[in-house]
């Protein structure tokens, strides 16, 4: 069988194809996202789409189950919160065809706001959860998991995380199994969740996990490797490989599958070794089972066995070889040089990003937004610096809602926008909205509408026109959908690069005791970047060193050594919005001689054309 | 042989996946075997990005350790300076010379450190400066800079130039093949000074 470097999300893509998966849905979110765009590859086989949100694309796999058709539903660590309702009904209603549920963790928090560890949604759902150590056990637990899910009658998760999910390692491929022919079956009992049908479910739940602890302990992936000192590792995921770098002569026993734990074959294991160190990322669950376990007399096992868990090894961030070794005193970590201290270089809105003229403004007129997730949420960053909260996706109307009434009932009031792009939007921002115009809000929505889902790397979303698979879809329109729909009649749509004009209507909106929405568009220049635009210049000779321009954060603009403005030509898209701000018309395009500035060319500019 | 590390680092945009990428490729055909790991995400958003690959008989980790990392491949001169805490005592820094200013930097609120090559001499086991922005330009395109920088990581590693090249055959996309071979071909054959 040919082998090839598959990162994780490929494998997990891979598998599915391999287990007869024929549908699949996700919402984007790093470190997930791949799994998604990787089973496009397989479209022949597969169905693949977008949800709206993480709810969403669980119910719609689920639905899919139902048929006996094999489906898969990927999302990150905290889409499982949005997804937590029919989660927890799937676990109750079981699987027809396989139910394949995969949350991408992400320890130390690369890209998200927190590190939840989400083999407890498992615990608490009473699912079965498989942690693969590298690809190919990525791809093998979607087998896996498939096997198990139609044998157990249960949805499985996979737990991936940053790590495994972004790592390539060498995968073997196989074939794929043909998948079984959908058909649906009414089957009121499993899946009308009343409360009559709901308490039977129950106790097949129950009985279901008592099977499974049965099948963990025989489970083929739950490994003994035999070692040469009476040490143990008891480790699961990642974890496993940097327990293999500094325990070179340790027994290990690696969990694919770690709750249900394999409870005997853990006191097993025990019986070989003295001391067990757990290496798990995050929170200690393994490690609880494990303590647990050898609570319960067992034939063979000595009472007192000594492990080491969290109180040694950091519950916060993720583990490496290195944080092992340290954690037991092994090594220090302390750098031997310089290295730190150096300037740290944090992501930013791109050179012509459609949002900089939007916070710029905010600056202006001194507002901090109430803000949510997206590239948008860079906007809280120096220089610009006008977002002070951002707190889940959603979150920013809602948030804001709270304040405003709080802050009414006590007879106050502060000017407030919300800042929300259009994926967001549609996720979780619309029932927020709904609760603004509902709850006589006054809130100033300002939707970011880049026409993609562009921080996860450039998704098709509702508003784009394109599914996953790249067919034509409506276009949902936002400012119709606001305006007509809902019924909010102060609801405008303004180009993300006409500096002047969102300040007006911004201060204009803010002031008025209704609600009102802007929607700020221009689509996102990474994607519809004109190549034929030219290039802004900085005149050396009106250039004040004010700065001004300098505080839109543009990755384009810096200073030369006179302290005069510099425009980096190869990364200028020649957006204008800099030509637009600066108060001595310094800024201009430059033209076929050299250095050209006129009104009528800065005027073409604030019409939104280039030249 | 005992597994070996290979860091490599620069800023969003630069062309740091797709080098590691093909060294992974071409450490897997040697014989190998190979784990690579990356951080992005925020990579197109002019963040700093590291690629890290190991190799060797069996690997565990994806992740290099601290000071035990034996090349750092930096694709800017800041970079090189943040991730030098990784390098082995006899470890090769391959750097290009190419300074990148950070958005804080540009921006007024930090300095861009003007000492950075002597850091890296003091540190560094070897220390190679290469203008591959320069000579990638020279060459037709400065995005081609990723393959001068892996012709120079592959004029100090001890796997045959054939291989290399036939990633590159294999990878490359038709239209940009002969520039890359050229890049290729300008990072091996670099010799500081010249």
């Amino acid at each position: 069988m040919a082998k090839e470097l598959l990162s994780g999300n490929e494998a997990i893509a891979r598998g599915a194809w391999e287990a007869g998966i024929t549908f699949a849905s996700a919402y984007p979110g790093t470190p997930s996202t791949e799994i998604l765009e990787n089973i496009i590859r397989y479209k022949d086989d597969i169905h693949s789409q977008w949800g709206a949100n993480e709810k969403t694309a669980m119910e719609e796999a689920l639905g899919a189950s139902f048929t006996g058709a094999r489906a898969l539903v990927a999302m990150k660590h905290v889409g499982v919160n949005v997804a937590a309702d029919p989660l927890f009904s799937a676990s109750y209603i079981g699987s027809t065809g396989a139910l394949v549920i995969i949350s991408a963790d992400d320890p130390g928090m690369h890209s998200s706001q927190n590190e939840q560890d989400n083999r407890h949604y498992a615990v608490a759902a009473k699912l079965p959860v498989l942690e693969p150590a590298d690809s190919q056990e990525a791809k093998d637990m979607v087998l896996e998991a498939v096997k198990i899910s139609e044998t157990y009658d249960t949805p499985v998760m996979i737990r991936m995380t940053t790590r495994t999910s972004h790592s390539r390692t060498v995968v073997e491929l196989g074939e794929r199994q043909s998948p079984p022919v959908p058909e649906y079956k009414s089957d009121f009992a499993k899946r009308n969740l009343l409360p009559g049908n709901a308490r039977r479910r129950h106790v097949a739940v129950e009985e279901r996990l008592k099977k499974l602890a049965v099948f963990s302990d025989g489970f083929a992936f739950n490994t003994i490797i035999k070692g040469k000192e009476r040490v143990g590792v008891l480790a699961s995921g990642v974890s496993y490989q940097y327990g293999r770098e500094v325990f070179p002569d340790a027994w290990f026993l690696k969990l694919a599958l770690p709750y249900p734990f394999p409870v005997k074959l853990f006191q097993r294991f025990a019986a070989m070794v003295d001391k067990i160190y757990v290496l798990e990322e995050n929170d200690p669950i393994i490690e609880t089972f494990a303590r647990l376990a050898l609570k319960v007399p067992a034939e063979g096992t000595a009472p007192q066995k000594e492990i080491v868990g969290k109180e040694v090894f950091p519950l916060l961030g993720e583990l490496s070889q290195d944080v092992v070794r340290a954690s037991l005193g092994l090594k220090d970590l302390t750098p031997r040089n310089a290295g730190e201290g150096v300037p740290g270089r944090p992501p930013s809105l791109c050179a012509g990003c459609p949002h900089t003229a939007f916070f710029y403004n905010l600056g202006i007129l001194k507002v901090q937004s109430k803000g949510d997730i997206g590239c948008y949420t860079l906007g809280a960053l120096r220089p610009l610096s006008a977002m002070d909260t951002c707190v889940d996706m959603g979150a920013s109307i809602t948030v804001q809602l709270g304040i405003e009434k709080a802050l009414e009932k006590a007879g106050k009031s502060v000017p407030q926008v919300a800042v929300i792009g259009d994926s967001t939007f549609f996720h979780s921002g619309i029932t927020g909205l709904i609760d603004v115009i509902y709850n006589r809000g006054q809130s100033t929505v300002a939707i970011l509408d880049n026409s993609i889902t562009a921080m996860t790397g450039h998704q098709e979303n509702p508003g784009s026109g394109k599914t996953l698979l790249g067919q034509e879809a409506r276009k949902i329109d936002i400012l119709k959908l606001v305006r007509d729909g809902l019924g909010i009649e102060h609801a405008y749509e303004i180009d993300g690069y006409e500096v002047k004009a969102i300040r007006e209507l911004l201060k204009r909106e803010m002031a008025r005791p209704e609600p009102s929405v802007i929607v700020v568009r221009r689509p996102c220049v990474l994607l519809y970047r004109k190549a034929k635009w030219s290039p802004m210049a900085v005149h050396k000779e009106t250039c004040t060193s004010c700065k001004t321009c300098l505080r839109l954060g543009c990755p384009a603009i810096s200073t030369d050594v006179d302290g005069k403005s510099l425009i980096n030509a190869s990364l200028c898209t020649g957006c204008g919005v800099c030509a637009q701000v600066c108060p001595y018309k310094a800024i201009a395009f430059v033209d076929e001689k050299g250095l050209h500035i006129s009104s009528l060319t800065l005027e073409s500019f604030a019409m939104g054309g280039g030249k | 042989m005992t597994t070996k590390s290979i860091l490599i680092c620069g800023v969003g945009g630069q062309g740091i996946l797709t080098a590691s990428d093909l060294l992974s490729d071409v450490l897997l055909q040697a014989g190998f075997q190979v784990k690579k790991s990356e951080v992005h995400g925020m990579s197109q958003r002019g963040g700093d990005v590291i690629s890290t690959v190991r190799y060797g008989d069996e690997v565990f980790s994806p992740l290099p350790a601290l000071q035990e990392t034996d090349y750092i491949l930096a694709f800017e001169k800041l970079e090189a300076l943040r991730n030098i805490r990784y390098l082995s005592a006899k470890g090769i820094v391959l750097v290009n010379d190419f300074e990148w200013l950070p958005l804080p930097v540009a921006a007024g609120f930090e300095k861009y450190p003007q000492d950075i090559v002597p850091q890296l001499r003091r540190l560094a086991g070897e220390l190679v400066l290469i203008p591959a922005t320069r000579m990638a330009a020279e060459l037709g395109n400065d995005k081609a800079s990723n393959v001068v920088l892996i012709g120079l990581l592959a004029s100090r590693m001890e796997i045959e130039e054939k291989l290399w090249l036939d990633v590159l055959r294999r990878k490359v996309p038709p239209r940009f093949l002969d520039l890359n071979l050229k890049a290729f071909d300008a990072g091996f054959r670099f010799r500081a000074g010249a």
